[in-house]
């Protein structure tokens, strides 16, 4: 029986829903093929919140629990995955193109002399070898690419894959692995997290950006707002990010992040190539803009002409209407 | 100490992309190409670290093709004392062996401060700094947004979804450099002379066989054409409508 060894990234013993997307995408291709679904799950005093894995498709959980392991240290658990990936001798390694799997993956990959691909929005298997999608030159074009390592490693993106419960209810229990050495030359200090329960761009279902033409960072307000009547993250262009206006860790682009949310509303910006680098995967784009020559009002599905500052304060409480 | 940065020659951000008539590579020939944008960050840490450690000296080293030359001369005309050419011939899609001739050059360097991009911005892959890290069997942290070298002591800050990271180790280590580490200087005109005259030393390199390949290549599906739902305020029912009804997005 051969094996896809999942990473199941988890942060505060919670559980991501990029892994879930990863683990229901490794459940598929088991079924293609026959093989085993091993989720790998790491952290501390998470034992008792493994078992959702086994609900999104997970044959086994290997857990590897200790205090050592409560903050992601690239080192550590890298030895740790290293050792559960020689362990069931996996054929295939997954991984979601979060922060820390694209920190962790390619570790991995060079310390079993396994080259991958990271960040995939396509994955099947032919042959019994792995065939993926990949975004190239941000996006302008995608390359199919063969994996012929041993171990097959890729990582995915996130928010492409769906996250299926195709075992709901189902219940798997964690098998406690023997842990390697856990020494690191690297330290964690201090983990710092941006204000309360701040939504990340890159974890969205929807972004509501903002960019030059807002004006400042005073009138974000507006985009707060429409964000927040629809549980949606701020993003912003580089042009709002270089004037000071938001933090760098909001920006959306080729040199800032790239997200696929089902719906991206777009306020006071003009869709320069390098923006739509980071947005082009969104799966409904809306612009608003005062310019109806602006190059997102082409590529956006639904556009509106018009003045953010009157638009976006409507759009608000139209979405309140409904939602409330 | 000694300094070394990696760096990548990649298309302009602004280029057009068409795929050349293998079907599995582009066609280079209307391609403008730059320092991978990333990489200016690694040149300019490098440069300030040289200054406030009074480091020996900063090598810059590529791997590409004999267009790379440019990349290395824009490193040179920004301060850095030493640029090496790695040659390929073949165009690599495989960051572990990019990774693996990269590694074999930093050792002979020497260096114990080795600086990269946080991500080359063609391939997008993320992969050479941790792959490094693993072949040079030294720590390397990722997307750093901040660095502050004490001695041999490195304290990090990295950029982690919504939050920071700050991290610790010591030299040797491998950094990959993210946007906010600093503002990359502009090559002063005595750097663009000196880096005109420079000659370029290169060393031809054959890549480890890559366990992945390009199958093709392929254009995004073209999105279906967009539609304006009105203008000003008066249009914003319509769009709920839409995106509710329609789009079945909210
Ligand atoms: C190497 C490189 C990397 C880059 N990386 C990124 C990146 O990662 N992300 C990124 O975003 N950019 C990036 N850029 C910058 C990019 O080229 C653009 O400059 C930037 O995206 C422009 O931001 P903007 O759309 O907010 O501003 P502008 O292009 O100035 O657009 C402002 C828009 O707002 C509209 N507007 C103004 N006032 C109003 C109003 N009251 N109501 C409605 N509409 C209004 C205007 O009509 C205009 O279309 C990069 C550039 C380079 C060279
Ligand atoms: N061919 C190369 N030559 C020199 N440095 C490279 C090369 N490829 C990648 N790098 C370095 O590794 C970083 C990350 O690249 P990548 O892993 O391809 O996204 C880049 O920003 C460069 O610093």
């Amino acid at each position: 029986m051969s094996t896809i060894l999942v990473f199941a990234e988890q942060q505060d013993g919670v559980f991501k829903k990029a892994g879930f997307e990863v683990v229901s995408q490794a459940r598929k291709l088991a079924d293609e093929s026959g093989a085993d679904v091993v989720a790998v799950a790491i952290g501390s005093g998470i034992e008792d919140k493994t078992g959702v894995l086994g609900e999104y498709g997970a044959d086994r959980i290997l857990l590897a629990d200790d205090e050592k392991l409560e903050n992601y240290n690239p080192e550590t658990y890298k030895n740790v995955f290293v050792a559960a990936a020689r362990d069931t001798k996996a054929e295939i390694l997954l991984f979601s193109a979060t922060t820390t799997g694209k920190d962790l993956a390619p570790r991995i990959a060079a310390a079993m002399d396994s080259s991958m691909a990271s960040d995939c929005i396509g994955i099947g298997l032919n042959d019994g070898k792995l065939n993926v999608d990949r975004p190239l030159y941000a996006g302008k074009v995608f390359a199919h690419i063969v994996i012929e390592g041993n171990p097959q490693i890729a990582s995915l993106r996130p928010n492409v894959f769906e996250a299926v419960k195709s075992r709901e209810g189902q219940n798997v229990s964690a098998e406690k692995i023997s842990l390697p050495d856990l020494a690191s030359k690297i330290s964690v200090i201090e983990v710092r997290r941006s204000g309360g329960d701040k939504l990340d761009v890159s974890e969205a279902e929807i972004i509501v950006t903002g960019g030059r033409g807002v004006r400042g960072p005073e009138h974000f307000d507006i985009i707060e707002e429409l964000a927040h009547s629809l549980d949606a993250a701020v993003g912003a262009t580089r042009a709002a990010v270089d004037a000071g206006w938001r933090p760098h860790e909001d920006q959306v682009g080729q040199t800032g992040k790239v997200v696929s949310p089902n719906l991206y509303i777009l306020c006071g910006a003009s869709g320069a190539i390098q923006h739509w680098a980071g947005m082009s995967g969104s799966k409904c784009i809306v612009a608003i803009n005062k310019d109806e020559n602006a190059p997102i009002m082409k590529k956006a599905d639904y556009s509106i002409i018009g003045d953010l500052f009157e638009v976006v304060p409507v759009m608000t409480a139209e979405v309140k209407k409904f939602r409330e | 100490m000694k300094i070394a940065v990696c760096l990548k020659q990649v298309p302009d951000t602004e280029a057009n992309i068409k795929i050349a008539s293998d079907q599995k590579s582009i066609d280079e020939s209307a391609i403008k190409f730059i320092v991978n944008p990333y990489d200016e960050y690694a040149i300019e840490e490098a440069l300030k670290l040289k200054e406030s450690q009074g480091a020996e000296s900063v090598i810059a080293i590529t791997l590409g093709p004999d267009r790379a030359k440019d990349a290395l001369r824009t490193a040179v005309a920004m301060g850095v004392d030493d640029v090496v050419l790695l040659k390929t011939s073949a165009n690599s899609s495989d960051a572990l062996s990019a990774a693996k001739s990269l590694a074999a050059k930093i050792k002979e360097t020497g260096a114990e401060m080795i600086l990269l991009g946080k991500e080359a911005i063609d391939d997008g892959s993320m992969q050479v700094g941790p792959m490094l890290s693993e072949l040079l069997n030294i720590p390397c942290i990722t997307v750093v947004t901040k660095l502050e070298v004490n001695g041999s002591s490195v304290k990090a800050e990295r950029e982690i979804e919504g939050g920071v990271e700050v991290l610790q180790t010591t030299m040797p280590c491998i950094i990959t450099c993210q946007k906010g580490l600093n503002e990359p200087r502009f090559p002063s005109i005595r750097g663009v002379m000196m880096a005109k005259k420079k000659q370029i030393s290169e060393e031809a390199v054959e890549l480890d066989d890559a366990k992945l390949a390009v199958s093709s290549l392929s254009y995004p599906q073209s999105r279906s054409e967009g539609k304006i739902v009105g203008e000003g305020t008066e249009a914003v029912p319509e769009l709920i409508r839409l995106l509710r009804e329609e789009a079945k997005v909210i």
